[in-house]
């Protein structure tokens, strides 16, 4: 009798439980029965990574709350007090310096495994869509949190940032007042991002978190061939190309962990301030209301979206670009509407549109890191161009486009810019204004002008019926 | 595929080739402090120059004189007995557990010197170890200075040649190429390599301030990335044992 296992799984503690609170069901539902394809490659180690980093960052806040004191008169030398006088201190706030950094490597990369493998396409646009919102909430709570330690570039960078309401017409002044809850970025400023930053939005994180994980275990995972395993089960109604999460991803995710926190270890003690880009030396400056250092570069992370800002010379217009540069993304489930979810099948075409939209996304964090030179700020435009025109071409490239669409097309986005080329001419500028020309314009080329003619560029493959490997 | 993500790390690479922040705007070549931290007799030597020569202005008080001690090898009552010269309310000594402080108030620092002089906790984090090391072998006679002094690398700097007696004078000359450069005019205590030393003690006691825990931190990452590294290579054959029967 004992011997049934059915009968001993009701029984003890596990069986007390099971009656009140559905523990053994959600084990095997999110991971013992939760089947995933059995192909994941190296860019799927980033989603559990990044649920890594979040308990990383939890854990190491909380101990950092203990000590830290939200006071503009205490806030810096409490910092330095968890650095020199707390034990292991400078140890918990290099794991939490360091963990900022690592959640946006995590992340970028955890999105990039989304747009190659196709991951937002039908049925996981909600998937997306939370993701999303995790990247705008993680932005929030990085800003929030970068202003606590309350040295020099935590104060003008977070007055730069607040500042960028300022120029929404009408409301703009009144706004920022009221975000910094005081005339000038203060006392009462840093209170309110400790709030924001240690309660409000870690709370929403971790729920958009559990509605990321939620959503992905209603429609299942998708792989690195975009082929639904769901579509070839056998008799028990388990996917052929399925394998259990537990103890399957369990054990190898252990290696990615292994791997990711050598990396971790390696920046956190013998680079803890990565050269600059993860702890600005300015950073060591007490904050100054009165003496604005004379670069202002945002952490590595926002200088992407920095640079989009920096390429319009109207700053509210500036401000909408750069909003448009992250809201464009909600978009993208239903920009792109070709069936083939994997960039393995995709065209050419496909596949060297998003090489050059990471390319573009990596050049515009490196300029958004620069002094604005004339040179800077005609890159920044050329590459923010090629930024947008990513999500065209996503929609553009969904089925083969005739030579005479085609050609419309590639023409009227040229035009565009090339009409607002014309307007901002200015002669001592020209010629790096003709050349830089050249980069959407070749770029659009290859992706518009060129599949029209050779047909072998635009052709998605055939998607296999199983995955390959 | 292969050649997209070759192409993703090399301008990933890019990025992190950030040039180096030069401090007050100076873009002339710095000299190489070559420090090393790990020098307890330098460590001792800079402290007691530092407390000595600068502190009277900079305090460091982010710092304990205790910890100090304990860091560089001293006894707490040496500490005591050489190096704590401020008092508190009542004028007795501060404890060796006090913050390394100082008696200069700000408007007096600032009625002196035009400018609060700044707290030198950090200095080395925010300048660069050579910036601190050649900014202190490059003051200059100029009378048109208040305190008959400037700076090469800070121009117009408000703080005197404090180390003359250590150093001597240096006047600024223009050779037959046309090259400006400093040269010794009037010596001091010190030969150029015995005041190249001292300096040298000075910014290896001022880089240990900066970051107390350094020499922890690389030793205990050492033995982590050892158990990280075992724990990967279990979790990898793990893994392969695991997956034997996937196909």
């Amino acid at each position: 009798m004992a011997s049934n296992p059915d009968t001993k799984i009701q029984g003890g503690l596990l069986g007390w439980v099971d009656a009140r609170f559905p523990l053994s069901q959600m084990w095997n539902e999110h991971l013992a029965q939760y089947y995933a394809p059995k192909n994941f490659n190296f860019w799927y180690f980033f989603g559990s990574l990044a649920l890594l980093v979040l308990v990383i960052q939890i854990v190491s806040g909380i101990f950092l709350t203990m000590f830290y004191k939200p006071d503009a008169d205490l806030a810096f030398a409490s910092v330095e007090y968890i650095m020199r006088d707390v034990e292991w201190g400078w140890l918990i706030r290099y794991m939490h310096s360091t963990g900022a950094s690592m959640f946006f490597v995590v992340v970028y990369l955890h999105m990039f495994r989304a747009l190659l493998y196709g991951s937002y396409k039908k049925p996981r646009e909600l998937i997306w869509i939370f993701g999303v919102l995790i990247y705008l909430v993680l932005m929030a709570e990085a800003f929030a949190g970068y202003l606590l330690p309350w040295g020099q570039m935590s104060y003008w960078g977070a007055q730069v940032i607040v500042n960028l309401f300022q120029t929404i017409p009408y409301i703009g002044p009144d706004l920022v007042t009221w975000i910094r809850g005081d005339f000038l970025l203060s006392d009462a400023t840093l209170n309110r991002f400790f709030a924001l930053h240690v309660i409000a939005l870690p709370l929403v994180l971790i729920m958009l978190v559990a509605a990321h994980i939620i959503a992905l275990h209603e429609v299942g995972s998708n792989n690195p061939d975009g082929v639904e395993i769901k579509k070839n089960k056998d008799e028990n109604g388990i996917p052929k190309d399925g394998i259990p999460f537990h103890p399957y991803y369990s054990v190898k995710d252990l290696v990615g962990v292994g791997v990711f926190l050598m990396v971790f270890a390696v920046i956190m003690f013998f680079f803890p301030t990565g050269g600059g880009l993860f702890l600005k030396p300015d950073n060591m400056i007490p904050a100054d209301p009165l003496v604005t250092p004379d670069l202002i570069p945002p952490v590595w992370y926002f200088t992407s979206m920095y640079s989009v800002l920096r390429s319009v010379p109207d700053p509210f217009l500036g401000v909408v670009a750069m909003g448009a540069a992250v809201v464009m993304l909600f978009f993208i489930p239903w920009l792109d509407r070709n069936p083939v979810l994997s960039m393995r099948y995709r065209s050419f075409a496909a596949k060297f549109n998003l090489a050059v939209f990471v390319v573009a996304f990596v050049i515009l964090g490196w300029l958004g890191l620069q002094q604005a030179t004339t040179e800077v700020s005609e890159m920044s435009l050329r590459f923010s161009t090629v930024y947008f025109a990513f999500f065209f071409l996503l929609w553009f490239l969904s089925k083969e486009r005739s030579a005479v669409f085609s050609l419309i097309a590639f023409a009227v986005v040229v035009g565009i810019y090339t009409i607002y080329d014309i307007l901002r001419f200015d002669p001592s500028d020209a010629s790096l204004i003709m050349w830089s020309w050249l980069i959407p314009t070749v770029y659009l080329f290859v992706t518009m002008v060129a599949p029209a003619f050779a047909r072998g560029l635009g052709r998605d493959r055939a998607v296999p019926e199983r995955v390959t490997s | 595929m292969k050649t997209l993500i070759a192409t993703t790390f090399l301008a990933a690479a890019a990025l992190f080739t950030v040039p180096a922040a030069s401090a007050a705007g100076y873009d002339g070549d710095l000299q190489k402090a070559n420090i090393d931290v790990t020098n307890e007799a330098s460590l001792q030597r800079g402290a007691n120059l530092f407390m000595n020569y600068c502190m009277g202005c900079h305090a460091t008080e982010y710092m304990r004189y205790n910890r100090v001690a304990r860091d560089i090898g001293l006894t707490e009552q040496h500490m005591e007995e050489n190096f704590i010269f401020i008092t508190d309310e009542d004028g007795e000594p501060v404890g060796v557990g006090s913050l390394m402080k100082n008696a200069m108030s700000d408007d007096y620092g600032e009625e002196a010197f035009g400018v609060v002089p700044p707290d030198l906790t950090m200095t080395t984090r925010i300048n660069g170890e050579d910036w601190v090391y050649t900014f202190l072998k490059s003051f200059y006679i100029d009378e048109s200075r208040p305190l008959g002094a400037n700076n090469e690398v800070f121009e117009n700097v408000g703080m005197p040649h404090v180390l003359w007696e250590l150093q001597g004078w240096q006047e600024k000359v223009v050779d037959e190429d046309g090259n400006e450069r400093l040269e010794l005019v009037r010596s001091g205590q010190m030969t150029q390599s015995e005041y190249d030393r001292a300096v040298r003690d000075i910014v290896t006691y001022l880089s240990y301030m900066g970051e107390p825990m350094q020499l922890d931190r690389q030793r205990i990452g050492l033995y982590v990335l050892i158990f990280l590294g075992i724990f990967t290579i279990l979790a990898y054959f793990l893994k392969k044992e695991y997956w034997k029967d996937v196909h």
